[in-house]
């Protein structure tokens, strides 16, 4: 057994210590231990983006990254972008939209869109569909979640 | 996944001293979008991994006038969005333009790429041990082998999955090594392995080296390059089959082509035939052809896996006939 390792880092802007065992990934650390189950495991492998989390500004799939990689860092999920009382645009857009039926892609795509936004507030439909093949949906077929992300850019 | 002890690496120096003598006893670790899903599938089952994250300096991409030099952990990202890479280097930018998604490349660093491990589907199931793991058989012979490789004799068929590395060493670069007793470079072209040399690995490199750099010569004038890829997704995929070119052609006759196939064999495989044929030759589309059928020449495929053979010849034609326009 592998001694447990203490990790400080920053998740949605609040301060977070945690205890984890070197091969627990931070999805499993994010979900099973600090009950921020938003992020999603679909694949976990790295396929399918349902576990989207921005860590220190670049998006990441949290299934291939550990829980002891994270010390020092700042970490967004989808519990910091808006809230039920005060939405971000992208949830807004992809409730206009009907973007989602089951919806476990959801968390995946608003965080991955987001941090396409957060970089070029002003993608084209092609850089939208280029950066979001990351992300998988088995419902939507795509079109939707695709038009919510255009009408959610700045200036649309 | 196994349990294993996990440690930030200062510096390069330090790195030989924490590995060990097989690579049961350590690994590094970069991107860990490799590493992370061959430990949960017990394919790795090191004790020990040593996070190259941690190092500073190992994150740089500098040109100078030789050429390009890339640092170990420099992210796919990091080489898509660069200047000099796109402008100059177009195979290798179109190259990393395609491998994995936004998400992926965030995190794999260009020298985890070319040294990720087989995505062979028996290497990556914990039920078959197979030679590759130490185990007594390959399960592709006799199984299903689709995605294995056309070239090469076994005893291991698996083909190097990298896209990064065919458009490397069509642009003839350079791996860093630093080991025990320092430094080292080795060409590309001399840096991976076939299965009869080791069946375990896939490169020359120890259990206690490491990769610092990559350095690109600065390709002569003339020369234009170019990267295919067949895969059967448009989004995130492996090549079924990809074609790293690079041609110096003069008035329409090719005077040096570099032509290196991915997807069909262990290792990134360069077209000797094809490229001796294309030496002095004026590009006309038979030739195009010609060139395409002695890339293939010493194919032989599998029994489900034949259709390779196909794209490897429409992609050097087409390649061929793009550069020389
Ligand atoms: C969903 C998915 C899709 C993918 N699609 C593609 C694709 O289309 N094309 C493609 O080319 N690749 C693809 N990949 C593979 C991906 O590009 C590699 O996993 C990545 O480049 C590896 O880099 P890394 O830094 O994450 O390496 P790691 O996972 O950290 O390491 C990979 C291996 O290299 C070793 N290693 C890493 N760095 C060094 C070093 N400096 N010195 C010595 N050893 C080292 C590690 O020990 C390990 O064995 C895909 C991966 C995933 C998960
Ligand atoms: S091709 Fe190689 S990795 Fe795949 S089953 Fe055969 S020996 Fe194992
Ligand atoms: S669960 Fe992480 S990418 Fe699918
Ligand atoms: S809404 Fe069901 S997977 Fe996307």
């Amino acid at each position: 057994m592998s001694k447990k390792v203490h990790v400080q880092t920053t998740i949605n802007g609040e301060a977070v210590d945690f205890l984890c065992e070197p091969r627990n990934s931070l999805l499993e650390v994010l979900r099973d231990d600090l009950d921020h189950t938003g992020a999603k495991e679909g694949c976990n492998n790295g396929n399918c983006g349902a576990c989207n989390v921005i860590m220190d500004g670049r998006l990441v799939n949290s299934c291939c990254v550990l829980g002891v990689e994270a010390d020092g860092c700042e970490i967004t999920t989808i519990e910091g972008i808006g809230s039920a009382a005060n939405l971000h645009p992208l949830q807004q857009k992809f409730l206009e939209h009907a973007a989602l039926q089951c919806g476990i892609c959801t968390p995946g795509f608003i965080v991955s869109a987001k941090a396409l936004l957060d970089e070029n507030p002003n993608p084209t439909e092609d850089e939208v569909r280029y950066w979001l093949a990351g992300n998988l949906c088995r419902c939507t077929g795509y079109d939707k979640i695709v038009r919510a992300v255009l009408d959610a850019r700045n200036g649309a | 996944m196994r349990n294993f002890s996990y440690v930030n690496a200062t510096s390069i120096e330090q790195v030989p001293s924490l590995l060990g003598r097989s690579w049961d006893d350590a690994v590094v670790m970069a991107g860990g979008t490799d590493l992370v899903g061959e430990m949960k599938d017990y394919a790795a089952v090191p004790k020990r991994v040593v996070n190259l994250k941690s190092i500073e300096g190992l994150d740089y991409i500098r040109q100078d006038d030789a050429g390009l030099r890339i640092g170990a952990l420099t992210t796919l990202t990091d080489v898509l969005e660069n200047s000099a890479v796109s402008q100059e280097l177009p195979v290798l930018h179109q190259a990393v333009s395609v491998i994995a998604s936004p998400q992926i490349r965030n995190m794999a660093t260009l020298a985890g790429n070319i040294l990720q491990r087989p995505r062979c589907w028996y290497y990556r199931s914990e039920d078959f041990p197979c030679l590759k793991k130490g185990g007594a058989r390959c399960y592709a012979v006799g199984g299903v082998n689709t995605y294995h490789a056309i070239f090469g004799s076994g005893p291991s068929y698996i083909v190097h999955p990298s896209d990064a590395a065919p458009a490397l060493m069509a642009l003839g670069a350079t791996v860093h090594v630093h080991g025990p007793r320092g430094g080292d470079e080795v060409l590309m072209d001399d840096f991976f392995t076939m299965p009869e040399m080791n069946i375990r690995r896939e490169n020359i490199l120890r259990p206690n080296e490491i990769v610092t750099e990559i350095s690109i010569p600065k390709p002569e004038a003339n020369s234009k390059g170019m990267f295919l890829k067949v895969r059967e997704r448009e989004s995130i995929d492996f090549a079924l089959v990809s074609l790293a070119a690079q041609m110096t052609v003069v008035n329409g006759t090719c005077e040096r082509a570099s032509l290196v196939l991915g997807g069909v064999a262990p290792i990134p495989w360069r077209a000797v035939e094809a490229e001796d044929y294309l030496r002095g030759r004026r590009i006309t589309e038979a030739r195009a052809e010609s060139a395409a059928e002695a890339a293939v020449e010493d194919a032989a495929p599998m029994p489900h896996n034949g259709y390779k053979v196909e794209i490897a010849k429409n992609l050097v034609k087409q390649a061929v006939q793009a550069l020389a326009s």
